[in-house]
């Protein structure tokens, strides 16, 4: 069924479309109107499910935590200080093993207070152990919500989904809704093989002493490295059922491209139109949508950069006193493996626009051409004051 | 009822406490009540610690550890869970120390209740965070030694009312008990378990370790607390309905503050200041009660 719809309304029906049967709520710019949908998806008999009002996004995980570690789909939504707030239960999620899967809508972080669009709050979790993957469009959004679970309950490890603060939680687009038959056919029910039980009691989060903490940390490493691989089947999996792909890199005129454009978020269609510009003039250029930052995607995303002399990196996003944090993670991935260049541009963060123009422009500049801001550290910040 | 001791021992032999631990046996009265149908969610504190070195436990029903802050929430989570599955009938036991119930987790206790969640949540108050070597929380009575307050720097602040913090929440049930009165506890426990929705049981739980008594001393001392009105016994119900538990009659603190070495660098001032949080404390609790005195 097609239907004109929201980025945050889709993540609402994605979570009832997947059946999701705890869903822990606590509202916060630009996230809302997910948890204000599932509010009333299940007061209207559409979901059933138990909501829980929680106190605090902190409360949000640990309700999350509680509902997955005994048996039942979990699903939160959260946004930037909120995220924040829940560091710890992010830790805890993950290590947990628990697959649970919550929306982050990507926002600033304060202070100064902000409410737009910036990649640092979901960036600076990518230690907690949680797959994340970074939506393009709306369709992106219903699509990766079942792919997630899917993913999340196989390799028992939680998943943020991400979307771009109001330019994706608050725009409308037409998608494909697919029937609740269908998604029951791709996402069985969760039937963990663990889970806390008084029928087999048992200690969920004991204490653990130094020589097996390593080798489960070991073993997590080396679990959660599987998931590019895991992501991938799903996504086949489910182009195969629906005809959409949802991979962990996702390349647009990658085959012959000198001149990559690589971004995370929206502004992959910006990007694609941009290569797309600077085709026409001439100049071998693709575009890269990175959709998967945790695990980083290290197979495919070499693959498809590995005839491109220059990369061109946007980051929404900063660690201070380093860079660009998906710069660094893709010099991390081609050291000693490719001899690109990579081009790290800060820029967008706050809510700018992210416009085809600049994004041509920044590549202009990796090849030679005019500069486009003001050059800090190895990222070229743009449109900042000096 | 019948609190014959103990019929189902749900507490295995084996837990790493300290020897004379009050903790542990209130968890093992606890659960002879609540029985194997029951889910405990514990935070940080002394009794993840002693419940077992992975892989052991010590307890024979399952156990959920997690984060200091989010017992209540975590325990919320686990209800909705079984809800959803058809296990409302299961107990979900919300553990949680005076530091993870007074502070840090005071913030989830009150989400829980004001919800009125289906779950029932102990305290068991020993006064102060001692799995990390006692440290004051905001349970330590006036004047007692901790490493935090320490003789130069005493705590003067009274401890904290959590009890009519919880009645505030009109919770169905909340109700003090003490280690050293194992059937009234029981009975606490049994009349929570009867009910439904967010029921709060605040248990005095002497600690060797920390209260610097001798080890045998635990239920002495715990019922020394209570004769003394430093720990009085009585049961609110929907947060309105104050009445007293039957106690012997009022004895000054003096005795129980002279069975422990944490009050021994108190000075007489100090001890006038305990004395008077008890005595102003308990009129006030009379007051509330009124004429009510548990059946």
């Amino acid at each position: 069924m097609k239907k004109v719809i929201m980025g945050t309304e889709t993540a609402a029906l994605a979570a009832v479309l997947a059946r999701v049967q705890v869903v822990a709520a606590y509202p916060i710019t630009p996230q809302t109107v997910t948890v204000e949908e599932l509010s009333d998806y299940i007061g209207k008999g559409e979901l059933d499910a138990e909501y829980i009002t929680v106190e605090s996004e902190h409360s949000a995980m640990a309700a999350c935590v509680g509902a997955s570690a005994t048996g039942s789909r979990a699903f939160t939504a959260t946004s930037s200080q909120g995220l924040a707030l829940m560091h710890e239960m992010l830790h805890h999620a993950a290590g947990g093993r628990l697959p649970i899967v919550m929306l982050n809508a990507n926002r600033a972080l304060s202070p100064p207070w902000n409410l737009y669009c910036d990649h640092t709050d979901s960036l600076s979790q990518r230690d907690t152990g949680w797959i994340q993957y970074y939506c393009c469009d709306v369709q992106d959004v219903m699509d990766s919500t079942f792919i997630a679970y899917r993913v999340a309950e196989k390799v028992m490890l939680p998943v943020m989904i991400n979307l771009d603060g109001f330019y994706l939680t608050h725009t409308s687009e037409i998608i494909d809704v697919p029937d609740q038959e269908e998604v029951d056919r791709y996402l069985p029910p969760y039937d963990p093989a663990d889970k806390v039980d008084v029928d087999n009691p048992s200690t969920y989060g004991c204490v653990c002493g130094a020589d097996l903490f390593s080798s489960l940390k070991y073993r997590r490493q080396m679990e959660t490295l599987a998931v590019e691989q895991a992501w991938q089947e799903a996504s086949d999996e489910f182009a195969a059922q629906f005809g959409r792909s949802h991979a962990p890199v996702q390349g647009h005129n990658l085959d012959d491209a000198e001149v990559v454009i690589v971004t995370i978020g929206t502004a992959g269609g910006a990007a694609q139109l941009a290569a797309d510009a600077l085709r026409k003039q001439g100049v071998a250029a693709g575009s890269l949508n990175l959709a998967m930052v945790r695990p980083f995607p290290h197979q495919s995303f070499r693959r498809a950069v590995s005839g491109a002399k220059h990369l061109v990196v946007l980051d929404r996003d900063v660690s201070y006193g380093g860079e660009g944090i998906v710069a660094q993670e893709i010099k991390s991935c081609l050291y000693g493996k490719s001899s690109a260049q990579v081009h790290g541009f800060i820029a967008g963060v706050g809510g700018m626009d992210i416009t085809e123009e600049l994004l041509a422009d920044m590549a202009r500049e990796a090849l030679g051409g005019q500069k486009q801001g003001l050059e800090l550290g190895d990222s070229i910040w743009i449109k900042v004051l000096p | 009822m019948n609190s014959k001791i103990l019929k189902q021992e749900l507490l295995a032999p084996g837990h790493m406490g300290c020897p004379g631990c009050g903790a542990s046996l209130v968890m093992r009265y606890v659960l002879e009540v609540l029985g194997p149908q029951t889910m405990v969610v514990m935070p940080a504190g002394c009794w993840p610690t002693f419940v077992g070195l992975y892989p052991s436990t010590c307890l024979r029903v399952p156990v959920m550890s997690v984060p200091f802050a989010t017992t209540a929430m975590a325990a919320a989570g686990v209800r909705a869970s079984l809800n959803r599955q058809g296990k409302s009938e299961t107990n979900v036991l919300a553990w949680a120390g005076d530091g993870g119930t007074f502070d840090i987790g005071l913030q989830a206790l009150s989400g829980a209740a004001e919800k009125n969640t289906d779950l029932i949540y102990v305290c068991y108050d020993n006064e102060a965070y001692m799995n990390t070597g006692i440290q004051r929380s905001s349970a330590t009575p006036p004047g007692c030694w901790t490493t935090t307050t320490p003789a130069s720097a005493p705590k003067v602040e009274p401890k904290k009312n959590i009890m009519e913090i919880m009645a505030a929440h009109r919770i169905p049930y909340a109700a003090t008990a003490s280690v050293g009165y194992p059937r009234d506890l029981m009975e606490k426990v049994e009349k929570a378990k009867g009910l439904k929705g967010t029921r709060f049981l605040h248990i005095l739980a002497s600690c060797p370790t920390g209260w610097r008594h001798e080890t045998e001393l635990t239920m002495e001392v715990a019922r020394k607390a209570v004769q003394c009105r430093a720990f009085p016994l009585y049961e609110v119900w929907d947060g309105v309905r104050w009445s007293l538990t039957p106690m012997a009659a009022k004895t000054p603190v003096t005795d129980y503050l002279n069975m422990q070495g944490r009050f021994k660098g108190m000075s007489a001032p100090q001890r006038e200041v305990f004395q008077t949080w008890v005595d102003e404390d308990w009129e006030r609790l009379r007051e509330k009660c009124g004429d009510n005195q548990a059946a």
